[in-house]
């Protein structure tokens, strides 16, 4: 056990070199970006002298190297700066945006996944049976229909045609008032206040969001499932199973799907932290106040401190979720072990 | 105001008289009575003051529904039958009455002695002195926007007494008086400001981003940057008569398709600044106003820095081989005003007005032959990318119709945040399509940006005596003066022979409403609730 506690403080001081490198180049990358901000927020009117005060308002008349420091000192207090397009604290942006897509995402890969490892599973049992041919259709469906277009048609089918899904407008309707605030997450926040009113409400939000979302990460894993499966079964291990005459559950979990997991976790792993930023087109159609969307319109504005505040909070997430998945990989397979590393 | 959800219920259930049991008011039912609106809007609101650095075009309506100015514009019926606010009738807001010195250099302003703010202290003038002083020494967009009324330094303003508020100018001028109805010299409780004013902040921009001490028609009782803005109805407002919508909910809904089921659904009353497109389509389905922003053309500006655009002919053959019908049809759906195929004699002093050219490729072609460039050039032509719902399908149609002409064109699209230093800046795009409009609705006005010598607007390099001599002069000159409208046509034909930007067409402000009336368009292109009224 203190092995594996030295082998985890060992790996979270490996990112300390990441971070820094990823502060240097975030800040490097906005301000090479094409466009000046001070230009841009200063308004179509503005003139030389408007001009030249908003660029001393946000410090972009001091040399590159002394912005640095100011950037990174601020950044040991924790400050990340203010965004100037929403006009709010970065870490205030965060905090309210994070959430929001961490809360979508995570509840539309808990959906797929419930979907796409039975599915993955049983396709590669029943190989070319329908329920494979099923699988097929949807993955080849998942990855070739982009997000917002599922999103798009699945508000004309359920909100405009059918009335059965609420109004798309974000986390909660209007008629709601989100819940006192502790994690962030609507679902948990609403059930911690006993409040259940909003968290029905926050689920009717959450859902076409989240079926759209799914639907598109349902595809890597009920691929990877289904392939990690096939390969599984097909082992040395499996027939020894088959002939020592374990039972067919057993062979099928115990050995086959255990083993098949590695790689599923990592797909899922991949996928999470490739939807968590790329979602901005499922954030446009629903309204929602999520990371994505945040970011992209900090880059169109040259929005440097928001900017990076978005990448440093991104590595941040992802260090944690490297090192989740590493963790888990051991739990799955105790052969491999932390302290070899 | 700092709103969590408990004062927020107490808000509400001052505001409206809706149960104050935490969950059972939040039923649809009585959120959703008739004096609640519900409007969409793809735009996000990033300050609640508008004088703040980086305040964008959407948080202007802020400062028009929570704060006064001295006066404000009335409204008129368009020919269209659709209402706007009128350019040409100033009335009362704050103040209760104003008079001008003969020399037209002084106005004094008697404040309504019943107007107060939000906290119920009553607004004196030096709360307007300080609001002006403010508004000429933050810099930026609002200093800019004050220096065209004439308003430069705080020296000009003068509290005499608790309701008399002097406005001393250094020259006359017809711009003064409807700049004071802008939404730029609002009113601020200057002691509450004060208050939270700092060293480093003396005119208090961190307090009032996030809070309003107005004593506008409505207060801000929730804002959720990036989500949605509320206003509540401020029952004490002597601006004008009291609003009948008690509460607006903006809500931010960044995908068009997304408003236009709200919309058509009417789960939303008001789907604010939609795309032409969906306003051609929605007509029949739900109210939908188009109105022509004024003083606003979009333009294919020739630049006089490239060489063939110096010769008269060249321009000529441009402005008649330019699909004007196929434009308008494609890129604004027919939403707004054509500009094109004007009558050749000036005979009023309307503005924006058609020019006197429509597609005809054969004389495009004599223009063409007849110029020192027979056999055509090849030119860039740049759009941006920030506006590219009307500039790339314009382009495109361009492209093709000078192609026939022998003018090859190649199409550059340049990023938004890019596009201010090049076009406008350093004025260095040959060939571009550009959307100048001004607030202030006067032809000289459009001139001072557009068409005189080195203005930020004027991004062809246009450079003509006359003109910026006759812009000069008919700037500040009341437009009721005998020599007016003779020295602005001679501008209009000056202009309209040299081409220096070819009109294509006066683009509109499309709004939706479905079960909402009074909708009024406004010079700012905000939404303006004070006059709406419910179902």
């Amino acid at each position: 056990m203190a092995g594996r506690a030295r082998a985890i403080g060992m790996r979270l001081a490996q990112t300390v070199p990441v971070l820094i490198g990823v502060v240097i180049i975030s800040f490097i990358l906005t301000r090479a970006l094409p466009g000046d901000p001070a230009v841009y927020f200063a308004g179509a009117m503005a003139d030389e002298q408007s001009i030249q005060q908003v660029r001393e308002a946000l410090g972009l008349d001091k040399p590159l190297v002394a912005q640095f420091f100011l950037y990174v000192g601020d950044l040991a207090q924790g400050d990340l700066g203010r965004s100037i397009s929403t006009g709010q604290p970065v870490l205030t942006d965060l905090a309210a945006r994070l959430p929001a897509s961490l809360e979508l995402t995570l509840s539309a890969l808990l959906l797929s996944c419930l979907i796409a490892i039975p599915l993955g599973v049983l396709a590669a049992v029943r190989q070319g049976s329908w329920i494979d041919h099923l699988c097929r259709v949807l993955v080849t469906a998942g990855v070739s229909l982009p997000t917002f277009f599922t999103g798009i048609l699945l508000v004309y089918i359920f909100y405009y045609l059918l009335g059965w899904a609420p109004s798309p407008l974000g986390r909660l309707d209007f008629i709601y008032f989100e819940p006192p605030r502790v994690t962030g997450f609507y679902l948990i926040d609403s059930l911690l206040a006993g409040d259940l009113e909003t968290f029905g409400a926050t689920l009717r939000q959450l859902t076409l969001p989240t079926i759209t979302l799914a639907l598109f990460t349902l595809a890597p894993i009920a691929r990877m499932t289904r392939a990690a499966m096939l390969q599984a079964l097909s082992s040395d291990y499996i027939r020894t199973a088959r002939a020592a005459g374990l039972s067919r559950g057993k062979i099928l979990f115990g050995y086959g799907l255990r083993n098949a997991l590695l790689p599923v976790v990592t797909t899922l792993g991949m996928v999470f932290s490739f939807v968590l930023g790329a979602n901005v087109l499922v954030e446009k159609v629903f309204a929602w106040p999520g990371i994505g969307s945040y970011a992209v319109e900090a880059l169109v504005a040259s929005d440097y401190a928001a900017v990076q505040g978005f990448v440093l909070a991104m590595a941040l997430l992802f260090v944690t979720l490297n090192l989740i998945i590493d963790l888990s990989y051991a739990l799955i397979d105790p052969r491999i072990g932390f302290d070899t590393k | 105001m700092h709103t969590n959800r408990r004062n927020f219920l107490k808000l509400s259930a001052g505001a409206g008289g809706v149960a104050i049991t935490p969950f059972a008011w939040a039923t649809k039912a009585a959120a959703q009575g008739k004096d609640t609106m519900v409007v969409a809007s793809g735009q996000t609101i990033n300050s609640l003051d508008l004088h703040r650095t980086g305040t964008n075009r959407a948080s202007y309506q802020v400062a028009i529904n929570c704060y006064d100015r001295l006066v404000g514009f009335g409204s008129r019926q368009l020919p269209t039958g659709e209402m706007s606010y009128d350019y040409d009738t100033i009335v009362p807001e704050l103040a209760e009455s104003w008079t001008i010195s003969d020399d037209g250099m002084v106005f004094t302003f008697t404040l309504n002695p019943d107007a107060t703010f939000t906290d119920g202290s009553a607004v004196t003038a030096a709360d307007v002195k300080w609001s002006f002083d403010r508004a000429v020494s933050v810099g930026g967009f609002p200093s800019t926007q004050m220096r065209a009324g004439g308003f430069f330094r705080p020296d000009q303003f003068e509290a005499v007494d608790d309701r008399t508020f002097v406005l001393r100018l250094d020259y006359p001028s017809k711009l003064s008086l409807p700049n004071l109805a802008v939404p730029v010299p609002f009113i601020i409780n200057s002691a509450v400001a004060i208050a939270n004013a700092t060293e480093a902040d003396p005119w208090a921009t961190e307090y009032l981003h996030t809070t309003t001490a107005g004593s506008g028609a409505y207060t801000v009782s929730r804002w959720d940057q990036g989500q949605q803005i509320v206003y509540d109805r401020n029952d004490a407002w002597v601006g004008g008569p009291l609003p009948e919508i008690r509460r607006v909910i903006m809500r931010e809904v960044p995908n068009n398709s997304t408003r236009r089921a709200l919309i058509e659904r009417g789960d939303v009353q008001v789907s604010f600044d939609i795309p032409d497109r969906d306003a051609s389509e929605l007509v029949g389905t739900v109210d939908v106003f188009s109105t022509p922003i004024e003083n606003c053309i979009h333009c294919a500006c020739l630049n006089t820095r490239f060489e063939p655009f110096q010769d008269p002919e060249v321009r000529k053959a441009i402005a008649h081989a330019i699909p004007y019908e196929a434009i308008f049809q494609s890129a604004a759906y027919g939403r707004g005003a054509p500009m094109w195929g004007g009558p050749a004699e000036i005979t009023d002093t309307a503005w924006p007005r058609p020019f006197p050219y429509a597609t005809d490729m054969d004389k495009a072609r004599e223009h063409l032959e007849a110029s020192s460039f027979a056999s055509g050039f090849p030119v860039q032509m740049s759009i941006s990318l920030d506006l590219a719902s009307w500039m790339e399908p314009t382009a495109l149609l361009i492209q093709e119709s000078l192609g026939q002409l022998g003018i090859t064109t190649t199409v550059e699209r340049i990023p938004g945040a890019n596009w201010r230093t090049v076009a406008l800046v350093d004025k260095s795009l040959d060939f571009h399509l550009e959307n100048f409009g001004g607030w202030l609705n006067t032809p000289d006005y459009y001139f001072f940006w557009a068409y005189q010598r080195d203005r930020l607007f004027n991004s062809s390099n246009y450079d003509n005596e006359e003109v910026h001599e006759l812009t000069e002069q008919t700037l500040h000159m009341s437009m009721d003066d005998p020599e007016w409208a003779p020295m602005v046509q001679r501008m209009f034909q000056i202009v309209i022979d040299d081409l220096p930007r070819i009109p294509l067409y006066q683009p509109a402000l499309n709004v939706a409403v479905n079960g909402a009336s009074g909708y009024e368009f406004w010079f700012h292109r905000q939404l303006d609730p004070r006059r709406m009224t419910g179902v």
